[in-house]
């Protein structure tokens, strides 16, 4: 083989060696039509429906430019930042970190006994299995903004509500991860917790919670992150927290205000990010990603 | 003192150590929960004289107006079916028209942000930092704003998940461009080719499959976003949703909760086997 392309690349001339080198890798010379051509019709396909979306829905080049002066003064109306009413805003976020703390501790208490019910190896039988999966899938296929909706019908308007808008949707994300952590949990710690004539309860507290804890604590920690972005904006539907003076200023175009208003969201998420990825650097003894 | 004293005295010393350790967490974590208590206004008399609300609420919207199951007449339930069939189809639009956007302009940027392709540090500094800022602003206030500059409709809506999606996407994108083999590179490098041919022939055709993963990925997340954008007027059955929920057309909530999680479940399905296929088409090449 190797004298073969020693040939090809030195004793023949251009136009030769390229016929030659055509007919050894006719797939890669083929006309892209040919090759490629169930790739092109997918995007055709897909440039039809986006063209389609795009005139249905009514992105016309008129209204984007439009839309996109407006929203260039928008901006400029926005700069610079203005503190305004620095102490209700600063309250406002603090109700946001209550309630996403709130909402993620309570949800997480009641979905580890849950989770034991909905792992395979842990539940008590296949139906019960299946009805908590399904009530967890149930419960974090409606998003936080219905949930905190219908609380509100129950509770009022507040951030209770939004507190139990999270702690419903989160009661489904948890369900679902700690009973996948449980039954991806090692058998060998509890034998040999048993095989040293410890009991039952030995063998859970020895055996399986130290497998479950560091698992469950990050989980904890990437949705409470979550929650605080989700938190600062249950405030739109009335559930507390800063999104209700978010929409409150955008109501009344106070952008400066509201621009800061932003900027202190965005900051605080990432405080909260950079000390919750310290925290789970410390519990599991490495970065997770 | 034999060294097995000398064990066990370093490991009590190591285990009270821990439990210091635990103790203190769990009373920072205590005095933050008391904290948060008071100041979300939570309220157990509240809680408990409300819970029976909640249940009722629950029982009331699987029931009609004329106090039967929904399931006793499918065709009353979702009387207006057409209606939110069609927004129901609005909403995935927006989805896949914003996710379409915002896959592209990810496409466009990632390769700025990755280290290995370009290398102008200013450049990859200042194009993660608007990545950065595009994702870390919910949708939900990019909606809003947009609502006001761009009027109500989908519009606004499909722009926010858009944007949204170029910072979530880019992030992703640029990772994956970062971890590819550098060796197509250079030998695209060594014959001459410009940025251009470099990114088209060496790094686009290790990452596509990785990328179309990512994007249906979003797509999915993004059906589940447009659902709510009409929350604030930018399109889509949110809209509709927010009307009947506040308007307390109790059957009507069930029929549009249970039409939007069996759309999203339907999707989550769908993508999940386009996924599969593509990352086995990937292995396989």
């Amino acid at each position: 083989m190797s004298a073969t392309d020693n040939s090809l690349t030195h004793a023949y001339p251009v136009a030769q060696r390229q016929d030659a080198l055509r007919a050894q890798h006719a797939a890669l010379f083929m006309p892209i039509y040919e090759s490629h051509w169930r790739a092109i019709i997918w995007f055709i396909l897909a440039m039809a429906l986006f063209i389609y979306g795009l005139m249905s829905l009514g992105l016309t080049f008129a209204r984007l430019y439009g839309g996109i002066g407006e929203l260039g003064s928008m901006v400029m109306r926005m700069l610079p930042p203005d503190p305004g009413r620095f102490n209700a805003y600063l309250y406002a976020m603090l109700e946001t970190l209550a309630i996403a703390l709130l909402g993620t501790l309570a949800a997480a208490i009641v979905a580890f006994p849950l989770g034991f019910l909905a792992a395979r190896n842990t539940t008590l039988n296949r139906l019960v299995q299946f009805m908590a999966r399904r009530s967890f899938d149930t419960l974090r296929g409606v998003d936080i903004l219905i949930w905190a909706l219908i609380w509100i019908n129950v509770v009022g308007l507040g951030p209770f509500a939004g507190v139990l808008a999270l702690f419903m949707a989160d009661l489904g994300i948890f369900g679902k991860l700690f009973s996948e952590a449980i039954e991806a949990a090692d058998d060998k710690p509890v034998e040999g917790v048993l095989s040293t004539g410890g009991t039952s309860l030995a063998s859970v507290r020895f055996g399986v919670l130290p497998q479950l804890m560091p698992v469950m604590l990050s989980q904890m920690l990437y949705q409470f992150e979550s929650n605080t972005r989700s938190a600062s904006i249950i405030g739109i539907v009335g559930a507390g927290g800063i999104g209700l003076i978010l929409s409150e200023q955008i109501r009344t175009l106070e952008l400066q205000q509201m621009s800061f208003v932003i900027l202190m969201i965005l900051v605080t998420v990432s405080v909260i990010d950079f000390f919750c990825s310290k925290i789970r650097f410390s519990i599991i003894g490495k970065r997770a990603h | 003192m034999n060294s097995l004293d000398l064990h066990s005295a370093a490991y009590a010393q190591a285990v009270a150590l821990k439990r210091r350790q635990l103790v203190l967490g769990l009373l920072v974590l205590l005095v933050c929960v008391l904290l948060s208590g008071h100041i979300a206004e939570i309220s157990y008399s509240k809680f408990f004289d409300n819970i029976g609300a909640f249940s009722s609420y629950i029982s009331r919207i699987v029931h009609l107006e004329n106090g039967q199951s929904v399931l006793s007449d499918p065709a009353e339930w979702f009387w207006g079916w057409k209606k939110w069939l069609a927004l129901m189809g609005e909403t995935l639009l927006m989805a896949y028209v914003g996710t379409l956007l915002g896959a592209t302009a990810a496409l466009g940027l990632c390769f700025l942000a990755s280290k290995n392709v370009t290398a102008n540090t200013t450049v990859v500094f200042a194009t993660r930092r608007l990545l950065e800022f595009s994702r870390t602003v919910p949708e939900m206030v990019f909606a809003l704003i947009f609502v006001v500059a761009f009027s109500l409709g989908p519009l606004p809506g499909i722009l926010a998940l858009a944007i949204h999606s170029t910072g979530a996407l880019g992030k992703l994108f640029a990772e994956v461009v970062e971890n590819i083999d550098m060796k197509p590179v250079d030998g695209v490098v060594s014959t001459g080719g410009s940025w251009l041919h470099k990114v088209r022939f060496a790094v686009l055709p290790q990452v596509a499959s990785n990328f179309a993963s990512y994007a249906l990925l979003r797509f999915e997340i993004n059906v589940r976003g447009a659902a709510v954008l009409g929350f604030v007027g930018a399109g889509g059955i949110g809209q509709t949703l927010l009307e009947v929920i506040r308007k307390f057309y109790y059957a009507d909530v069930s029929a549009l909760l249970v039409m939007i999680i069996a759309t999203v479940m339907l999707i989550d399905a769908l993508t999940e086997r386009v996924r599969h296929k593509l990352l086995g088409q990937e292995r396989n090449s």
